[in-house]
């Protein structure tokens, strides 16, 4: 399970919808590839795709399920949950309406929704935040998935649902072995869930680690001061919160340089605000930061 | 002396269905709740989405008419007024008195006004003469952290962070004897989120502050609250000291929301579990405790008996049936 972690703008959302090929015009994918399958005699590179080929499409929703902050995004209003999840299983598999509809209260009851041969009758406006994004999971599973992106899928709910949700996503990850990317702004969540973190901002990962080495010593300034300001239980009254200073910056006003270093609290004098570090290398431990480089 | 008691407040909600709009059912949105906030001091008031939380803060600001019981407020020493049965007219001079900080910088400053024209407008409405709020909007600035060049400027121009600044700015305007906080950082960036409630801090430390917060959950709250009372389903469950409540909540409920709480440690994984089912609904609450469905400490009693909120230990009120023989799990 990956997670990827960052605050609003930092580019993470963005990144699950370029795998996706879901970028509105005029946003494009500049360079780069989206390797599905590396190494395989199968392996495509999902950037050379047309967003709207058949061969795209397979992948979306077929490979590939995405699972939204707000489950009504994915749902039509108009239909039942279970017309909906038929549908998505007849788009990716030749099943008959029959077949179809008894897979679909299968994954309903995988998701944990009571008496599944009754809600699948349901709209969606009749289901709780809860049980509608369990529909929008079931939804992500209906073509049997090799990878679920969960793009902040528990932001909107209560915090007894979000644990139940995030308990739900590591069981189907554990029963199913789909390979999960978990996108979150919450540090609490990304050290529940994930194996391994990419650390985002200002649209570049800027920090890869394996999750118990990220929080036991992370290696770049803007995760550790992410880590510092998560607000601790253990408190004593009135204690303060570590904070960075300023805010994030706009992305058409990037600064030169490393991108962190205006609020960087180890900024390196004529070096950081005129060089950019070095980018992570791909799946391996880093941090895109000067400090890290010396010490490697 | 307290700023507010809260004295068994009731507030119901009419179910209308049909053409005629009759009214089918009644929705009990707030039952039986009482509190009191001392001067100086913030209470957090937490509970999850529907528990009646909001509409609290909204009959106290008085946004909403009471069903039932007093709300009686002390603006200052030795004069106290309940504000439950005053009609708008009673309310008025009153109401500078209580102050609001939004959820949502964004929804609640209006973008055609300029900052300093914003943070000024409760003392407009109040009759400040004009040199007066220009010479206090600058101090307001300066004391929420903002150049005091943000005055001309509109709010498009800030950031989330800076934004809720201004709102924070706009509710200390008229140095109100008490500010409702409702979920005041749950929109914002984590590093923001840090840099708010230092300056919360900050105010509580500096001015003396009285505080409401609302919150829907445990996060933040250890750190901005003196005390904390946790409702469910339109009732406190718990009230304690801060830090008694997090080390022994006396409710299954808060030890739920403790538990709930994605802890920012991968040692502590698994560590607990879910609380099953779903929160109920205030419209046809479980008879007896309503958080018997979803506890896992429940017995029979539970299911008929409405326990009733009582102290059971020193300045730690619980509304639990077993809160006397039970030991739950806090964080330590």
């Amino acid at each position: 399970m990956l997670g990827v972690v960052g605050e609003s703008g930092c580019g993470k959302s963005l990144t699950a919808r370029a795998i996706l090929r879901l970028i509105d015009r005029p946003g494009r994918i500049v360079s780069g590839q989206v390797l599905l399958d590396p190494g395989a005699p199968e392996q495509q590179d999902l950037t050379a795709l047309d967003p709207a080929s058949r061969a795209m499409q397979a992948v979306r929703g077929g490979r590939i399920g995405l699972i939204f902050q707000e489950p009504m995004s994915a749902l039509s209003v108009h239909y039942t949950i279970g017309n909906q999840i038929i549908e998505a299983i007849r788009a990716h598999a030749p099943l008959s309406k029959a077949e179809a509809r008894a897979r679909a209260v299968a994954l309903l009851g995988e998701v944990a929704i009571p008496r599944p041969e009754t809600r699948i009758g349901a709209y969606p406006f009749q289901l709780s935040g809860g049980l509608r994004q369990r529909v929008g999971i079931a939804l992500a599973l209906a073509a049997d998935p090799a990878i679920l992106i969960a793009d902040e899928p528990t932001t909107a709910l209560d915090v007894t649902t979000q644990a139940q949700i995030l308990a739900l996503l590591r069981r189907l990850q554990r029963t199913k072995g789909v390979a999960l990317m978990l996108i979150t702004h919450d540090m609490g969540v990304i050290a529940q869930m994930a194996d391994d973190v990419a650390v985002m901002y200002l649209g570049r990962v800027v920090e890869f680690a394996p999750v118990q080495r990220l929080f036991a010593a992370p290696r770049h300034p803007y995760t550790r001061a992410l880590l510092r300001s998560v607000p601790n239980l253990r408190a004593v009254p009135r204690e303060r919160l570590a904070t960075i200073g300023g805010a994030v910056p706009h992305p058409e006003a990037r600064p030169v340089g490393c991108p962190f270093h205006p609020r960087c609290p180890e900024v390196i004098a004529g070096r950081c605000a005129s060089e950019v570090p070095l980018p992570i290398a791909p799946d391996r431990p880093g941090a895109s930061c000067f400090h890290a480089e010396a010490g490697a | 002396m307290n700023v507010l008691e809260v004295d068994r407040l009731y507030k119901e909600f009419p179910i209308r269905s049909g053409f005629l709009q009759r009214e089918t059912g009644r929705v009990r949105a707030v039952q039986d709740v009482s509190f009191a906030i001392g001067r100086g001091e913030t209470l957090a008031l937490v509970g999850e989405s529907g528990c009646g939380k909001t509409t609290v803060a909204r009959c106290i600001l008085r946004a909403l008419p009471p069903t039932g019981g007093a709300i009686r407020f002390s603006p200052q020493e030795g004069s106290t007024v309940d504000l439950a049965p005053l009609s708008r007219r009673a309310l008025r001079p009153l109401r500078r008195h209580i102050q609001m900080i939004f959820q949502d910088p964004y929804a609640s400053l209006n973008p055609r006004m300029m900052v300093g024209d914003i943070i000024a407008e409760p003392m407009l409405v109040s009759g400040v003469p004009a040199a007066e709020r220009q010479a206090r909007v600058r101090v307001l600035l300066d004391l929420v952290g903002l150049p005091a060049a943000a005055r001309t400027r509109f709010p498009h121009a800030f950031s989330g962070g800076q934004r809720q600044r201004i709102g924070i700015a706009r509710a200390l305007a008229l140095d109100p004897a008490l500010v409702v906080a409702d979920e005041p950082v749950s929109a914002l960036d984590v590093s923001v989120q840090a840099q708010i409630v230092n300056l919360l801090l900050d105010l509580q430390d500096r001015l003396g502050l009285s505080m409401l917060f609302v919150a829907r959950d445990l996060g933040v709250v250890r750190h901005v609250s003196d005390r904390v009372a946790v409702m469910y389903v339109g009732r406190i469950v718990e009230v304690a000291p801060t830090i008694a409540l997090y080390a022994r909540p006396r409710h299954p409920y808060t030890e739920a929301l403790l538990a709930a709480v994605p802890k920012a440690d991968p040692a502590l994984r698994d560590a607990a579990a879910a609380p099953q089912g779903e929160v109920a609904d205030p419209a046809n609450p479980p008879p007896g405790c309503a958080f018997h469905p979803r506890c896992p400490y429940a017995v029979e009693r539970c299911r008929v008996e409405l326990p009733a909120l009582r102290e059971v230990a020193p300045g730690n009120f619980s509304a639990c049936n077993r809160a006397e023989e039970l030991t739950l799990a806090g964080v330590v």
